[in-house]
Order: C-alpha cells, then sequence, then structure tokens
C-alpha cells in the first residue's frame, strides 16, 4: 500500500486520511474517522490522486491512500499536515511515500523525515511540487528515490544557491537543450534525489550517470501549456511504482502513457487536465496492448 | 538505527536550517519595530538580528522571516504602509528574483513562463485558460479563481497568492498582459 500526500486549495477542507475513490469529477476520501470528504479533482493533488487511482483501478490493486488537508497558500493548513505525518508516519506502513503541493518549510520536512527513517520498513519516496523544494533545499535531496520537476524546477534543483525557482540564477538557462547539462549539475551539488524525471517536450529518465531515456513520443505541444500534466505523470509513476515496477520503468511507462492520455484528448492549450485524466484507462490500455504484459 | 544518511547530521544542525529564509531591509530602526511587531501577530517564526555584510543598506537592523511566503507577508507589511528597502534570500542576499521570461505562441493561445511559473491566454478575448507549474498551494488555488476569466477581470496573482510561486506567477501575469494589450 502507498500514499499520497498533499493539499487542496480550500482552505475550509479539514485534515483528512483514508483510502480514496472517484465519483464523477470528484475524489472521495474516506477519512478514518468515518468522515468523507468529496474535492474537484481538476486542481493540485487531487488530479494526482485520480490518475494513481485509475492506475490501481486498472490493475485491480487497492488505491492509494491519501493524506489531504486545504491549504491556499497561507501554509497553515501544510503546518497541521506535516505534524500530523510527524506524529502519524512512525506507525504506518507503506510501501511508498509520495509528497506533492505542500508548503516548503526546511524544519518540517526534516522532522518528517525523521518520522520516516523511525518506519518499521523504509518505503520509496517519491517528492515533486512544494515538498521537492523543501527536500532540496534542506540539503538532502539524495535520500529520495526519485524527484519529478519540470525545466523551470529543474534549473532551481541545479543552483546550489536559489532557495526557491524564483531565485534561479539567470546564467542556468531553463532551455530545453541544456537539460542534460542542468541535470548534471543538480547532481553534482547533492541537489537531486536517486533518479529524476524531468518533465519537458521531451521527458527525460536521469540518474547520477547521466540521461538514462528520452521520451518524445507521442507528441503533443498543447500538453506544456495544461496545469496539471505534471501532476499526472507523478500520479502514473508513484501508482507503477505503488503496485512493484521498478522507478525506471515506472517513469518510461507513465511517459508514455500520459502523452498517450493527452493525445487521445485531442487538447488544445485552453483544455483542462480532468478531459486528460479521463482519457488514462483509454491510454493504459494502448500502452499495455502495445507492450504486452502489464508486469512484463 | 535509521535507513537515511540525513541521521548521521545532528538533529539541532537540522532544526536550525536557514536555507528558506529570507530578509527584510529597513530603512529605519522604528520600521524595524513596527515590522516585528505587526508580523509577531501572525503565525511566523521571525526574528530581528544584524544584516548580513552583504547588504549595505538600510539600519542596522534586519528581519528574517519565512522567505517561502513573502507575498502575505508583504501584503500585510503594505497594508500598515511599512516598505522594506529590500527582501533577499538569507541563502545568498545578492540573488535577484527572475527577469528572464519565456514565451511561446500557440497560434491562438500564448503562453509565457516566469521561473517555475507558466499562464496561457486565448489571444483574441484575453481569457486565461491555464496556469500550471509551480510548487507551493496557493498554485492550485491561484489556477482555480483565475482561469475562465480576462486577464482585466482576474484577480492579480499578488492581491490574493501567498507565497513566492504566487510572485512568479504575478511576473508572468504582468509579462503577458504586456504583451497582450486591448
Amino acid at each position: 500500500m502507498f500514499a499520497i500526500i498533499g493539499t487542496v486549495p480550500d482552505e475550509k477542507f479539514p485534515l483528512t486520511c483514508g483510502s480514496i475513490s472517484l465519483s464523477g469529477t470528484n475524489l472521495i476520501v474516506d477519512g478514518q474517522s468515518g468522515d468523507r470528504r468529496k474535492v474537484d479533482i481538476n486542481r493540485g493533488t487531487p488530479a494526482l490522486l485520480a490518475t494513481a487511482f485509475k492506475v490501481c483501478e486498472y490493475f485491480g490493486a487497492p488505491p492509494p491512500v491519501a493524506y489531504l488537508i486545504g491549504d491556499i497558500g497561507t501554509g497553515a493548513g501544510s503546518r497541521k499536515l506535516y505534524a500530523h505525518l510527524e506524529k502519524d508516519l512512525p506507525d504506518a506502513r507503506f510501501s511508498g511515500l509520495t509528497f506533492h503541493y505542500i508548503q516548503p518549510d526546511v524544519d518540517w520536512h526534516n522532522r518528517v523525515l525523521f518520522a520516516v527513517n523511525d518506519m518499521a520498513e523504509r518505503p520509496l519516496m517519491i517528492a515533486d511540487a512544494g515538498f521537492m523544494y523543501a527536500a532540496k533545499m534542506s540539503g538532502q535531496a539524495e535520500t529520495y528515490d526519485l524527484f519529478t520537476p519540470d525545466i523551470g524546477e529543474l534549473a532551481f534543483l541545479a543552483d546550489d544557491t536559489a532557495p526557491h525557482p524564483f531565485y534561479t540564477r539567470g546564467f542556468i538557462f531553463h532551455e530545453e537543450n541544456r537539460v542534460p547539462e542542468l541535470i548534471a549539475r543538480a547532481y553534482q551539488h547533492g541537489n537531486a534525489a536517486r533518479y529524476l524525471m524531468v518533465k519537458g517536450e521531451i521527458d527525460r529518465l536521469a540518474d547520477a550517470g547521466g540521461v538514462l531515456k528520452s521520451i518524445k513520443e507521442p507528441s503533443v505541444p498543447a500538453l506544456e501549456a495544461i496545469g496539471g500534466t505534471g501532476d499526472i505523470l507523478t500520479g502514473l509513476v508513484a501508482a507503477l511504482a505503488g503496485i512493484g515496477k521498478d522507478i525506471p520503468s515506472a517513469c518510461i511507462s507513465a511517459a508514455v502513457i500520459s502523452r498517450l492520455a493527452g493525445e487521445l484528448a485531442a487538447p488544445d492549450p485552453g483544455t483542462q487536465v480532468m478531459d486528460i485524466i479521463q482519457k488514462i484507462p483509454e491510454s493504459l490500455k494502448a500502452f499495455y496492448a502495445r507492450h504486452h504484459l502489464p508486469f512484463e | 538505527m535509521g535507513f537515511f544518511s540525513l541521521f548521521k547530521k545532528k538533529n539541532a544542525e537540522l532544526a536550525t536550517s536557514v536555507a528558506d529564509r529570507g530578509i527584510l531591509v529597513f530603512e529605519n530602526t522604528s520600521e524595524v519595530i513596527r515590522a516585528e511587531t505587526l508580523l509577531k501577530k501572525g503565525p511566523w517564526r521571525i526574528r530581528v538580528m544584524g544584516p548580513p555584510p552583504e547588504i549595505r543598506t538600510g539600519c542596522d537592523l534586519v528581519i528574517e522571516f519565512p522567505l517561502i511566503e513573502w507575498l502575505e507577508i508583504l501584503r500585510l507589511l503594505e497594508a500598515e504602509k511599512i516598505s522594506p528597502l529590500e527582501v533577499v534570500p538569507v541563502s545568498g542576499p545578492l540573488l535577484d528574483p527572475v527577469s528572464i521570461f519565456f514565451t511561446k505562441d500557440f497560434g491562438r493561445f500564448l503562453m509565457v513562463r516566469a521561473a517555475n511559473m507558466k499562464i496561457t491566454v486565448e489571444k483574441e478575448t484575453r481569457t486565461v485558460v491555464n496556469i500550471s507549474g509551480g510548487g507551493c498551494p496557493d498554485v492550485p488555488y491561484l489556477a482555480a479563481e483565475m482561469i475562465g476569466k480576462s486577464l482585466d477581470e482576474a484577480p492579480a496573482p499578488r492581491t490574493i497568492g501567498h507565497t513566492l510561486c504566487g510572485y512568479a506567477l504575478q511576473l508572468a501575469y504582468e509579462e503577458i498582459t504586456k504583451q497582450c494589450l486591448p
């Protein structure tokens, strides 16, 4: 069983931890204390969770456990979530943890990492979005198994000084053809996880030795503009790794499946991410029909 | 015994990280005191300290604060007419905010990226159709508030955002507004 941890853009959404299901365009979280919460899939961590749910559903695997709380950027919800994780994780048993939209806070990040360290078995550790920023700032990036940055975030990882992508220095070019250079620089400064899945026009899987695989087909240029497409990719990786695939094959499969879902949605830059998430079952079917057995 | 090399370090060493902290520089001490009084009422961990050697403006005291939440803190100070001379990261007082923009023309749509934030508008109607990138929790919130509205109607990110991602989106928003003049 794996868990996905993040926030929803609604200040009133209380801390809710439990199993998830989908109902139309909503994500349902059944909290451990019997509370049932509903949230729109179209934004933030719910998009990642909905994607992971669809993968688990396809494979007949148990869905991920969600740790969610409302936060619109004040950090208040994130701090409650951090505190809950610090208390809850040492006794929890998860094969993987994926951290997502959480207000970056180095001290809290470190406290959560200490809590993970107290777990009976080491989970696979994936970080994206704000939690990845905190992981880099803490100097503990190498503790993680996977980061999933886009190019702007990769430039931030490559900049040993920047405390946030907003401060990435100008000489660190955020250009597609400079990605291998940025990857090398991120590893050189100890600011990358064991693997990096760099999301972009070309998706690149890398480790400390450099780019392992580039995925550029099918090419759907409009996806770059659509908010949440990165969450789809991270959700696919989290779920595929959660059901037992190793990280490289989970990343490579996820990149192709997300591109197929994008292609099936025939998007323009105004398309919303929910329209692409709806195509995930079809894209999984197409991908595994082409690649034979799901667990090959 | 833990799993991670992290735990070779002492807890105290990790707990005192300043990597996510910023510095507010003010013209005089009375402004520092006013700002400190105001910010201490909020949920933030702040402290008054001497400025690092790289800072050559302002008075002999600065306020250290959580840099990520810059936008919200600045809005609070502005409401009380307190204006810092400078806001800089502790980890690199000479660092400047991003100033390079990347523009992509999709024909009917235009996308602008500043740092990690992208905004896309439909050119003819000047409607915000997508916001992507970013990692702070105000990004999905800003997207929910801005998408579907014209650049004139949508709230500017600096008025409802809270974080540095919100600030990066503000820069992208200003740039795309400039490029899509009515």
